[in-house]
This record gives structure tokens, sequence and C-alpha cells, in this order.
């Protein structure tokens, strides 16, 4: 009827082809991709991912490879951009130079409760300081999950934001870490802290360490701790000593319940 | 794309995330290609584009399972782009003043880079803005998207030998249109 008509050959001109970036737009609004950029780390850059919910996943680009690996391991799909937006580039590079998460929002929403209760426990050890995997166990109500505790940190998604490398063996060796154990000790060197001199303590079976003019003991290197001076430093190789001695926990660091 | 226009709902209702991007490359050309037509300009058309996919994906999060495989997608999708299409006209009634910078720096990159080819797509949004509301809409999804009339009855509400008359009427006057113009 009309197949001949120059109005309607005119008309099927006006197509167009969508814009190239309109799927990852739609993808990124409907919650089903993330962004990602890189960014300088405390040792070296890093592939950082995002949704609108927060922060997805942070891996050093030495542990992952190239941006196409990066895609390749996130478990959705990511969308390289220049730069996050403005707000979250403020707090990332906060909790970056800082050591704190603060106010930067991570996305665990994908998470079970028991690794999210876990990471964010992990989350209030200060930069600079290191507490067993047992002490997360315990503080979370659960004191037998220890081997769940390190399962748990081995996953974390946003590892250095969230520092599972200042969580370290009951026996007070460093331990293992998801980008390897060198990186552990580099991030916690970064931070002040000498892996060799800990491990050197951890093997004269130094677990705790008290001031005997206040009767309270920590962990090592609690704050309160580090402030002691060698005369009135007392060591101790279990909680059981220190209690037997008179000493309490303290109430910062926690070290017994 | 391994998936036909016809096997999406069924594959919807199975996976929805998994095949929600193959229905966004189905109907992306479509929706914005209609929206160029329903909208001032490429950067609102882009807009309505991208907000109809992402509240088709929150509604299909709402529905059955038996609800999607049923779903007519293109009447469906429409019905939402066509909402989207209207307020942002009405907002833009109500709020001249919203006519923003940043829509004039598109309109001269328009001009820089695709002044011909824009050319022709304000033109004849223009007159199809002319027309009586229900011709330009089905006209536009007749002959510009590529809808049948079945599915434009469907999207609209009304019935299918409407739609044909509409877009019937609505030629009519575009002929007449260009004629007056080529006086």
């Amino acid at each position: 009827m009309t197949t001949h008509d120059p109005i309607v050959e005119e008309l099927a001109t006006l197509r167009r082809t969508a814009p190239d970036d309109l799927l990852e737009t739609v993808l990124m609004g409907a919650d089903l991709a993330d962004s990602y950029t890189e960014v300088g780390g405390p040792t070296g850059s890093a592939f950082v991912a995002w949704n609108g919910r927060g922060v997805t996943a942070f891996v050093p680009v030495e542990a992952v490879g190239t941006r196409a690996d990066f895609e390749a391991q996130h478990p959705r799909s990511a969308y390289f951009v220049d730069a996050p937006p403005r707000s979250l580039a403020k707090r990332l590079s906060h909790t970056i130079e800082t050591g704190r998460l603060g106010r930067l929002p991570v996305d665990l929403s994908s998470i079970g409760e028991f690794q999210r209760k876990v990471l964010e426990k992990c989350a209030e050890i200060p930069p600079g300081e290191i507490r067993p995997y047992g002490w997360i166990a315990r503080e979370i109500g659960n004191p037998g999950a220890v081997r769940a505790v390190g399962t748990a940190l081995g996953r974390n998604p946003v590892p250095v934001l969230i520092p599972c490398h200042r969580v370290v063996r009951t026996d007070g060796r460093i331990g293992n870490y998801a980008h390897g154990s060198p990186m552990k000790r580099e991030l916690l060197e970064h931070e002040g802290l000498d892996p060799e001199a800990i491990e050197r303590a951890a093997r004269r079976g130094v677990r705790l360490v008290g001031s005997d003019t206040t009767g309270i003991y920590c962990f090592p290197t609690c704050r309160h701790a580090r402030r002691i001076t060698d005369a009135h430093r007392v060591e101790f190789r279990s909680e059981e000593v220190a209690v037997a001695k008179g000493y309490r926990p303290c109430k910062v660091c926690r070290p017994a319940a | 794309m391994t998936t036909t226009l016809d096997q999406l709902p069924n594959r919807l209702a199975a996976d929805r995330d998994g095949a929600f991007p193959d229905l966004v490359r189905h109907l992306q050309d479509g929706v914005y290609s209609g929206a160029l037509q329903f909208t001032r300009n490429r950067h609102d058309a882009e807009d309505v584009t991208q907000e109809t996919f992402v509240r088709v994906y929150r509604a299909l999060g709402g529905y059955s399972a038996d609800r999607i495989a049923q779903l007519q997608l293109r009447p469906w999708i429409w019905t939402i782009a066509l909402n989207l299409c209207r307020n942002r006209a009405r907002s833009i009634e109500r709020h001249p003043e919203a006519l923003l910078v940043e829509d004039r720096i598109d309109e001269f990159e328009d001009a820089a880079t695709q002044a011909v080819d824009n050319a022709n797509l304000e033109e004849w949004r223009l007159r199809l803005a002319a027309l009586p509301g229900p011709q330009r809409t089905a006209i536009v999804l007749h002959h510009v998207v590529g809808l049948p009339h079945a599915e434009i009855a469907e999207t609209t509400g009304r019935s299918e030998s409407t739609s044909r008359s509409d877009v019937r009427r609505g030629l009519a006057r575009l002929r007449t249109m260009i004629e007056e113009e080529a006086r």
C-alpha cells in the first residue's frame, strides 16, 4: 500500500544506532555492572571497582595483571572509567593515606553474614597494629571459628581497605595472605611495623606484654603497649600467666574476653 | 546475540540477570530511534533510553517467572518509554529555564560533527511534532521504530485499526505539510 511512499522511505532513514556506551550505563544503573579504575595504593597501584552501594573490589595490579585480567576475575561485569565519582575518590584516598576505613562505603551485600562480621571487625584494627585470628573469632562471638575467620579474611574482596593484613597467626607468626606473604609484610612495614621483630618475639614465646605500673596487659602492638618503657615492660606467654600475676586485660585492644 | 526476540521472555523468566543484556541489545536501537523523535535532542533521547531499560530491569524483579514468560516485550517497553518521553516534555513545558547549558553544548557539538544528519532529524522532529499526538506516536512507532500495528495497539491501548488509520491520516498530513513547505 505504502511501499513506494517517499515519506515512508524518509521516515525509515530516521532510525539510528544507540550510543556505544548505552548498554554499560544501563547495566550500571540496573546494578548489574561495576565501574573500575586504577589508583595508587600503599604498595603500588591497584584496581578498584565500585557500584552505587560502595567499593566492590580492591586488587593490587601486581597481583592480577592487566585490565583484561581484572575484568575476567571480577565477579560481575566491570567497565573501566578514568576516575571514581568525586566523593568516593576523596574517601578512597583518605582510606589509603590513613589506613582507616573511615566513611568509605564498601558493598558487602553479596557476602554472607559471618564473613561480613569478620570483615567489619577486621576494619576496626588501627593501622600499625596487629591482632590474631582468634581475637576476631572471639570478638564476633564465635571463639571456635578461628579457621573460618582465616578463610573469610582470605576472601576479603577489598584487601588493604579492609586491613586483613593486620590479622596474624595466633602463634605470632605473620602467616598467609591472599596476595602472598611478602605483600602482607610489605603492608605492615609500610605502617611502621617490623615483621622480623614481631616473629622473633613470637619465637621467644611472647604473646602479650604488660606494664608493672598499671597492671594491665595488651597485645604487643596495641598503642598502649608501645608506650610502656623497657623498665616497666613485662612479657607473657599466655593470658593465664598474666592473670595469675594479677594483671587485667587492656580495654582498648581486648586481649581477653 | 544468540537469542531471538521471541525466545527472550522465556530466557528472562529463567535467568533475568543473564538475559537482560540481550534484551537491551535487541531493543536499544529501536527505543533510541523513537526517543530521538519524542524528545528534543540526542541528549534527552539517550537519557530516556537508559532510564527505560533501568526501569524495565527493576520491573522484571517484581514479576513472577510466569508473568515474564508471557510478556509482550516491545509493547511493554514502549509503554514505559512513551511515559518517560511525555514526562520529560511536560517538565520542560513547565520549567523552560531547565534548558541546560549542557544541552546547548550538545547542540553545538551536533552542529559541528553531524550537521547534515541532524538537520534531517530536526526537520522531521518538527514536522512530526505538528501532528496530533496519537498520529505522531503511531507513525514513529510504525515507520521509524518498526513496530507492527498489533504491537502499537498493545502499547497505546487502542485498537489495531485505530493505529492503521492514525498512520494513514498522519502520512496524509505530512504530505500536505511538505507540499506547503515547497511552495
